[in-house]
Formats: C-alpha cells, structure tokens, sequence
C-alpha cells in the first residue's frame, strides 16, 4: 500500500541541540549522548533537567544536551550535582563523567555523592583512556594496554591495577543501583538504554544514588580501527570489567 | 519560611564564627558545605542544626574541594551559599573559587586564617592577604574581601557579602582570624532578617527550561577571542567594584604625624597603642581598610602626601605592607612591623614601634623593617 504521507520514524532527539558532536569517528560517546536524550524525552524531563559536564572529551556536552546544563572542574562533578540537587530536589539532575574525571581525580566525590546516597544519576563512560589530552593512561587502562604515558604497556608493578568502579561502589551502603553495560554491539546499546531509563527513573522516585557505567570504544586513543575498537570492547575491556547489575536496593 | 533567632538590635554575647553564621543565615544563607578545621570548626557545628531549623541544607562534605564546588551548583540554582575554613583549607578551594569566578556566580567564604605557611598552627594570623587579595587561584580574577575587627562585624558583614556578591555576581568572603572568631562579644544586628523569598530572582540560574531557552553555566572558551572578551568583560566589572565599593575606617588621623595601617586583629591591638601614643603627645592616626580588595588606594595616596610617616603593622611578614607601598608611591617614609607564625602583638609593644617609628630619620619613599627588639 503505498503511503499518503511521509512519516517520520526516526529524528533526532528533542534534547539534542543541533549542534554537531565533534566526537572522532567510532567513538561511543555520541551513542551514549543519544541515548540519554532519548530517555530524557521519553520520561518527558527535559524541561526539569539539569546535565553536568566534566572535563575530559565530553566537557562539550552542555553544547549538546538541550537542556540546563553546567560545565564543572576536573572530578567536581558530583560535589556540583550534590549542591544543585539539595537546593532543588524536583530537578533531574545527572552528572556525565569518563574514567579520568570520575575514576581518578575525582575518585573522592564520586565515593562520597554514593555513600551520602545523593539522588542523581552518573553516567560513567569507561574508555579506559584519556581521550582529550591525547591517550594517556587512565585509572582504567588494562594491564598490558599500552598508552602514551605506559609506552611499554601498563605494568601493574609499577603502575599499579585498573580501578573497578561498580564493584567498588558496591561495597557501599549508599548507592541504589549500579550496573555496568557496554555500547560496542547494537544488543548492549539497547541494554544501555533501558539502565540510563532504570537510574533515571529511580532518581524520579527519589531513591537515591544511581550510576550506569558504559564500556566504550576509543578507537582514537586506543590507534586501531572502529570496527576492531568494537572488538576489542567485547574481548579485552569485558572480561576485565563484567557486565551486569553490581547493585539494586529496587530488588529485594 | 525561617525562625528569626535575634530581633534587630537586641544584644547578644556569642563568638565571632557563631556571629558569623547567624549573620550568614539571617541574610539568607540556606546551604552551607564545608569541611572542619580549626579554628573556625564554630561555624559548621553553629549551622549543622541552625540550617535544618530554617529549612535549609548543611552538608559536612569530603574535602575543601568538593565543599567548595557544592557552593558552585547550589549559587548556580540561586541559592545563597557558604563554606568557611582556615588557610590550609582556602588553599584546596582555590580551585573551586576560580570556576566560580569565571562563570560569575555569588557566593560567600570565609577565611578564618591560622599560622603558616604548611600546617602552621591554629593561633591567630594575617598570613592570607595576598592569597585573598590577589584572587589566590589560577587566572586573572578577583575577589570582594571584607575584613571585620569585631566580632559585632564578623555579625553584621555577611549581609554585606551577599549583597555585594550578588550585585556583581562575584565571589565574596570575609578574611579574619582565630582570634576573631573565638572571641565573646557583645553583638547587635544592624539588619532586618532576610525573606529569601524576596530576594529578587536571577536570570542565570539553572532551575530546568521551562517556558525558557536553556541556560549553560560554562567557563570554557576554547576561541581565544572569546575568552579575551570573557576576561576585559570581568576587569570591566572588577573595576566598577573599585569604584563604588572601597570601605575604611580612619581614626585621630586629622592631625596625625603619623599613621598607622592595619586591619582586622592587628588594627584593634593599633587602636589601643595609639590612644597610648595620643596620652604621651604622640600625635598618630589609623587607617583600618575594610575592604582588602578593593583596596583603599586613594586614601592611602593622600594620607602619603600630607603624613610624613605611615607604619605598617600586620601579623604576617610584609604583605600588605606591598599595597600600603605601591600607593603611597614614594611620597611617604614607610615603617613596617610584622609578628607572624600566630604571635600577637600587644600594645605596649606596637607604641614602642611607634616611637621607634617617630625618631627615626629616613627620605620619603624608603622603606625601614622596624624588627622585634
């Protein structure tokens, strides 16, 4: 049957502005951006949101997200989500932070926005290198990864182990849900959607602190194609950082 | 919604932090992040149940740095804020300060400063005026820096503060010491309690999109033009604060043949040595700058040229004595006395560094380190 009309099946976000991402090809960001957006549309929040940008290649998002936003220090992104969100509670507020930001310098506030069991969401994307500056190692970098600052490869001896951060946090009382997913295969960026919908929705109810860790490709950083980057997401970074659910008070 | 604890006027005797923190919730404050350390721990213990009794927020946050970028998300949703410390502590939130700078947002921090450098001890100091007065943190801004003598002050300033901050969006604080803020005394409120309700609303908040474009509270501006424009815009308004906002005390300094510089702890050990001076004859005046910055230049400038000798005393080894200085601009003999490391000088000490002062010969413009005898 032929159509009458042209139906439009697939746009853009509302809560993307029409800025361009100015992400390098094969990177996981634009995807997770995507599908925060789609969330925020579909929980109809947008106009109650407030993003919180780090610092790292993502410090641009308050150029994307259609939203309020503001662009924190190094790290101080849950420590600003903590002041927002305690002045006004009926705010969205989520906080979008790499390994750099979240897992090293900023390693203290995240520890401590958890225990308080502050409500608002992180989403962590673990890249496991730092992108920005330009491939250095990350608190995440694999053992044996090699990086611009571990030219010989992480030695563990000397540059200590990667940090697990939801198996950490999940040591802790405070935090409501933690779950780590991943967007290298079209199954995992579908699941990444659903836990960014859960932690979103679980801050709606007011039950505290939620973070969604989201393995992603580097391909850049990491000097290897995208397709292979996506490879190695699922074949290196995985079996280090398993996926799942590391915490949800929602579940008795 | 608030309990007004003291009507206006009424007199209580409370410590200088205590006095503080009420000042502080009396003009609005309804968050307050901090960190303990001594000696200003009064504050956070004195706001930890007064915030809750007003229905605001008090959180005893991690670190200095994450307190201070507390008070960066909760003055980007227009709440008046607060965190208070000691140097070590000031020290970590620079960082903080310098975001909050650039984005121009109001806030309020008090440095209750102890001895240092390094950990220093907890006694009494001035050591921090050049970290206050010359911004402390990275890149090129400023802060209002308000310096009580009284603790009748450390009561009153808090409204200043907000007011100030919130006028020109400009990060304020309070520079004083332990001493200050350990001492009783009796302490009447000059203002009425503040309707946080009436405090008008501000067009930069973040408080969700509604009905509005959105808003992005940024300090990032890759294009070098940008942040250029960023930068003359910030020394614009940095310039109009000097303009309009200089606050001083001058005292005996009419006739004064010599006058002496100082503020907070080390004014009031000043005042009681020149009322000394003035009973032996010895005619000296004062200058106490209020306001550390922006700093009474002009003042000091005129005073050079009609006073012979300006005498310096701080409780720190030679800081604002650069200021006193670059504005007396050679036209003055300047005397300089410090006791840092937390030591307090007393009275009969400083009218023995007057007199020291009074005899000595030196050509205006140079400059003598009168030393402890």
């Amino acid at each position: 049957m032929p159509f009458k009309e042209t139906m439009k099946i697939f746009k853009k976000p509302d809560c993307l502005t029409k800025i361009p991402m100015r992400y390098c090809p094969g990177c996981g960001h634009g995807i997770v951006h995507r599908l925060i957006a789609e969330v925020i549309d579909e929980l109809g929040i947008r106009e109650n949101t407030v993003g919180i940008a780090p610092v790292g290649c993502s410090v641009f998002i308050d150029e994307y997200f259609d939203c309020d936003m503001i662009q924190t220090a190094h790290g101080r992104a849950p420590a600003v989500a903590t002041g927002i969100k305690r002045c006004l509670p009926n705010l969205v507020v989520f906080s979008y932070q790499g390994d750099g930001d979240l897992a090293a310098i900023g390693t203290a506030e995240t520890v401590h926005a958890a225990t308080r069991s502050e409500n608002f969401t992180t989403i962590f994307v673990n890249n496991a290198i730092y992108g920005m500056t330009g491939g250095q190692q990350a608190p995440t970098t694999l053992p044996t990864q090699k990086t611009t600052t571990t030219p010989y490869g992480r030695d563990t001896k000397i540059h200590g182990f990667p940090v697990k951060v939801c198996e950490m946090l999940a040591s802790l009382d405070g935090p409501t849900y933690l779950e780590r997913v991943t967007v290298s295969k079209v199954a995992g960026v579908l699941k990444t959607k659903r836990a960014i919908k859960k932690a979103f929705q679980l801050q709606l109810d007011g039950l505290g602190f939620s973070l969604v860790e989201v393995l992603s490709p580097c391909p850049t950083g990491w000097g290897i194609t995208p397709q292979k980057a996506c490879e190695y997401v699922d074949e290196v970074m995985t079996p280090y950082y398993p996926l799942g659910v590391f915490k949800d008070l929602t579940k008795k | 919604m608030g309990i007004e604890k003291y009507k206006k006027g009424t007199k209580v005797l409370i410590k200088g932090n205590e006095a503080m923190a009420e000042g502080a919730v009396r003009a609005g404050c309804r968050f307050f992040g901090g960190y303990p350390i001594t000696p200003q721990n009064e504050v956070p213990e004195y706001l930890s149940w007064r915030l809750f009794e007003v229905g605001g927020t008090f959180i005893q946050a991690e670190s200095e740095v994450a307190a201070i970028n507390m008070l960066y998300g909760a003055s980007a949703c227009g709440t008046r804020s607060m965190t208070s410390s000691s140097g070590c502590g000031i020290s970590l939130k620079q960082e903080g300060i310098s975001y909050i700078a650039s984005a121009e947002l109001p806030i309020f921090y008090a440095n209750m400063i102890r001895g240092g450098p390094g950990l220093g001890n907890i006694a009494p100091c001035q050591g921090d005026y050049f970290q206050a007065t010359r911004g402390g943190g990275h890149g090129d801004y400023r802060v209002i820096v308000l310096a009580p003598n009284s603790v009748q002050e450390m009561g009153n300033f808090p409204k200043l503060v907000y007011d100030l901050a919130d006028k020109y969006r400009i990060p304020a604080m309070i520079l004083a010491d332990g001493l200050l803020g350990q001492m009783m005394e009796p302490v009447s409120f000059d203002f009425d309690w503040v309707d946080i309700s009436k405090i008008p609303s501000k067009d930069y908040i973040l408080n969700g999109c509604k009905g509005r474009e959105r808003r992005v509270i940024n300090t990032l501006h890759m294009d070098v033009d940008v942040l250029e424009k960023h930068n003359w815009h910030l020394f614009e308004k940095y310039n109009k604060i000097a303009a309009n906002e200089i606050r001083f005390e001058e005292r005996y300094t009419d006739d004064a043949e010599l006058i002496i510089v100082a503020y907070g702890t080390a004014a009031r050990i000043a005042v009681d040595a020149i009322v000394k001076a003035r009973k032996e004859g010895i005619k000296v005046g004062l200058l106490r700058p209020i306001t550390l910055w922006p700093f009474p230049e002009d003042v000091v400038a005129k005073l050079a040229e009609r006073v012979g000798k300006i005498l310096v005393v701080e409780m720190s080894l030679g800081q604002l004595v650069e200021d006193v200085r670059m504005f007396a601009n050679g036209k003055s003999e300047i005397y300089f006395y410090g006791r840092p490391g937390g030591v307090v000088p007393n009275p009969e000490e400083v009218l023995g560094v007057i007199k020291r002062a009074m005899k000595s010969n030196i050509k205006a413009g140079e400059f003598c380190h009168l030393k402890k005898l």
